[in-house]
């Protein structure tokens, strides 16, 4: 459409980031109602999020998140600031350079429980 | 039968669509507004809820009772309500703006944005029941119940 030019690839990350974050909320709507049919329900049901393989695709959907949101912001101040567009393709290298930067840290939080490491201090044994 | 067709949106060569033309209807540019301020609400409203069920507390910790400690404060309903609601919106804005790029026909069109209305409909009456309705250690039968006195 634009011969490859990092419009384009903003354009179609967003989209499909954005597919996947709305996909995850509706099944997290879902998951969420469970809580009325009591703890037992709640907590078997939930307990899928604190495995091994959930923890690791879970980091799809992190990911997805905070690029969304980054570029998000990018989008707003082409928008709304005259010279925004000027500077639309150094944006979208910061934005995959604060997504790649923000994700790490929080990868880490959501993966060491595998490995027996909790650096919140409140994990459950980690079901494979 | 005529299949009337409307102007696909313009996309810019900076990935982003360019707000609607004074021509075009208020709706539209509304849902483009919309679209915006939402998003910028969301920036904080997700990116905190993220930080707060996977790296202040692991996933493994935020069971029955850590909602329903949480649950206690009314501000943490508010604020899930908030989320649940504005995620709603955006995110099923964003799908009818996607479908409209391969569905040019006005029926479908209308079609697509009814079926997604009453998704989101659906989904916020499910979360909003379940946000509103939580009492420790009462199901959800128990609380709607609750509601008619018994």
């Amino acid at each position: 459409m634009y011969r490859g030019q990092s419009g384009q690839w903003s354009w179609l990350l967003h989209r499909i980031t954005g597919l996947g974050v709305l996909l995850f909320l509706l099944v997290h709507i879902v998951d969420i109602t469970l809580i009325g049919f009591g703890p037992t329900v709640y907590n078997d049901a939930i307990g899928i999020f604190s495995t091994g393989i959930i923890r690791v695709i879970s980091l799809a959907l992190i990911a997805s998140l905070l690029f969304h949101a980054f570029n998000g912001i990018r989008i707003i101040l082409i928008d709304f600031w005259p010279a925004g567009y000027k500077y639309q393709q150094g944006m979208y290298y910061i934005v995959l350079a604060v997504t790649i930067l923000s994700f790490l840290p929080v990868a880490y939080f959501i993966l060491a429980p595998i490995f027996g490491v909790c650096p919140q201090g409140s994990c459950a044994n980690v079901a494979m | 039968m005529a299949t009337e067709t409307r102007p696909a949106r313009t996309l810019t060569k900076y990935g982003a669509y360019q707000k609607p033309d004074r021509g075009s209807n208020g709706w539209e540019t509304f849902s483009w507004y919309f679209f915006r301020v939402s998003g910028v609400g969301l920036i904080v409203l997700a990116l905190v809820h993220v930080f707060i069920m996977h790296v202040s507390n692991d996933v493994s910790a935020t069971v029955y009772d850590f909602v329903a400690a949480r649950y206690a404060n009314p501000f943490w309903r508010a604020y899930d309500l908030l989320l649940l609601t504005l995620a709603l919106l955006h995110g099923l804005n964003g799908l009818r703006i996607a479908t409209e790029d391969y569905i040019q026909s006005r029926g479908w069109r209308l079609s697509v944005t009814s079926a997604l209305f009453l998704i989101a409909l659906t989904f916020w009456l499910m979360g909003t029941m379940t946000i509103i309705t939580f009492q420790p250690n009462h199901t959800l039968a128990q609380s709607i119940l609750g509601l008619f006195g018994h």
